[in-house]
């Protein structure tokens, strides 16, 4: 089938939220591996890097898996202007060079930027609030998509609508390249906190519950079945330091994302090494301490009262 | 009886709740002073494998687990696991080189190549198996019982005290593999 043909597709699809009603077995079936390599995923720590070098260094201090992309937040937000999708032949470089997983950004609503992804394979797009969003409407239908999608989320309307949309994965948007957890806190402990008052509920109370938070009853009734989302979720925006990691992962994530924390740093193969290591071990503040002696200087935090753009207002 | 849990990274709450329904203890084995417990059997999750070998040499685990595999301890991996338990896996490190076995590490490619079947596993019938950027077994050398085949390639093995699948039976509803490892441990 020529592109254009898939694209039109994708256009038709584009308002049909039982987009899943018609799909086969097979497409079920994606999107349980999908939702699976997440899984896979957990209890780890998955690192921005810009060079296959830094992948490189990513992979040996025990990343789980790696972001490929031209600039890191910190800088993203310093030089301004639009971000987009890095270049296609520098994320094969970051493939070529590790054996892990490899993601990828495109900008919120940019279907042919992640066509172009999926194209050369990458393991997992991000459709992130980090890069300019190309669409301030529609985020991208990501049924459409063989390939998996993790996007980020202030609160459990956002995750369930970009679940809704098919992400198989989700993080917290927290606020990116700042160094400051505080976002991340926030976005995490309210989720947690609209999933415990789901669970709740009467169970003739949930389509209310929906209709209030402008997502699928369906995933209404899994969270409070289930009392988490249906798919995995990790922190990320502004984590720096192992304490700051451990302290997701005691709010509830699964693993996390380390975005300018590590390659902003004065030590970047330690720092990153001495994260992993307390995801891994969140429970032990002793091991931590340890960890957390000596990693040389953690990158320049800006406070969020001192900056001018809040990713996280990006794509609701 | 009592299994421990590799809990460093992956998959492991997914074993867990296996083991739940199926009512047998667990614990979990995230550092060094977590294997002074009792310990039957132990599983190796899915995961990253260069993630799980660099943490289990750096918190003092390695050698430690090595010789208890190598002295007997009923042992299940699952994708990671069985890379982690072979003794060669091409173009890549070994980690505990117990398993008489050769594995090619993300043999099917990338995620696109990830996929789902259903097939024979020996003595137990047809089971789902989730294959998620996985391993398979090049080739099964001395001593080792193949288990179960998918697309013409090796994908579960046995080996003593050693279990391996290269698909993940514990992000599936069925426990029989499960139930296939507990059995080990009991005879």
């Amino acid at each position: 089938m020529p592109e254009s043909g898939i694209i039109v597709q994708e256009q038709t699809n584009y308002n049909n939220e039982l987009g899943k009603a018609g799909k086969t077995v097979m497409e079920e079936n994606r999107y349980e591996l999908n939702k699976q390599l997440a899984q896979m995923l957990k209890g780890g720590v998955i690192m921005d890097v810009t060079t296959p070098e830094q992948a490189k260094i990513a992979e040996e201090a025990g990343a789980c898996a790696v972001m490929a992309l031209e600039r890191i937040p910190a800088d993203i937000r310093a030089a301004g202007g639009v971000s987009r999708m890095s270049d296609p032949k520098m994320i094969k470089g970051i493939q070529q060079a590790v054996s892990i997983p490899v993601m990828a950004k495109c900008r919120i609503g940019h279907f042919m930027e992640a066509r172009i992804l999926e194209a050369i394979e990458i393991d997992y797009i991000d459709e992130s609030e980090v890069l300019s969003p190309a669409d301030d409407i529609y985020h991208i239908n990501k049924h459409d998509f063989k390939v998996p999608f993790v996007c980020g989320a202030r609160d459990l309307g956002e995750a369930l609508r970009r679940i809704g949309e098919g992400a198989s994965m989700i993080r917290t948007k927290g606020e990116p390249g700042t160094g400051d957890v505080v976002q991340a806190v926030r976005h995490m402990r309210a989720m947690n906190a609209e999933i415990r008052r789901i669970q709740n509920l009467r169970a003739d109370e949930l389509f209310e519950a929906a209709k209030q938070l402008q997502v699928p009853a369906e995933l209404v009734q899994y969270v409070h079945e289930h009392g988490k989302l249906p798919v995995v979720n990790f922190a990320a925006g502004g984590v720096a330091t192992p304490a700051d990691a451990a302290l997701m992962m005691h709010l509830g994530a699964e693993g996390v994302f380390v975005g300018s924390g590590i390659f902003k740093s004065g030590n970047p193969a330690k720092r990153a090494a001495a994260i992993v290591k307390s995801v891994a071990n969140y429970n032990d503040a002793g091991m931590i301490a340890e960890l957390s002696a000596d990693l040389g200087e953690a990158m320049v935090g800006i406070n969020e009262q001192e900056i001018r753009l809040l990713m996280a207002e990006r794509g609701k | 009886m009592k299994i421990g849990i590799l809990a460093l990274q992956g998959a492991f709450l997914e074993h867990e709740h296996m083991l739940q329904r199926m009512e047998t203890d667990y614990f979990e084995i995230r550092q060094k002073k977590d294997l002074e417990q009792q310990m039957d059997g132990f599983i190796i999750p899915g995961g990253e494998s260069t993630v799980m070998g660099k943490l289990l040499k750096e918190l003092d685990m390695f050698e430690i687990l090595r010789d208890r595999i190598l002295s007997g301890l009923p042992v299940f991996g699952t994708c990671a696991g069985l890379i982690l338990l072979a003794k060669e896996v091409e173009d890549n490190p070994t980690y505990f080189g117990s398993m008489n076995i050769r594995v090619k590490r993300n043999a099917y490619g990338r995620q696109l190549g990830s996929f789902y079947t259903r097939q024979d596993f020996a003595g137990i019938g047809v089971i789902p198996m989730s294959f998620i950027r996985a391993p398979y077994i090049a080739e099964a050398y001395e001593g080792v019982q193949i288990l179960a085949w998918a697309e013409g390639k090796i994908v579960a093995a046995r080996q003593g005290n050693q279990l391996v699948t290269a698909f993940h039976p514990e992000v599936n509803e069925d426990v029989r593999v499960h139930q296939y490892f507990l059995d080990m441990i009991c005879r």
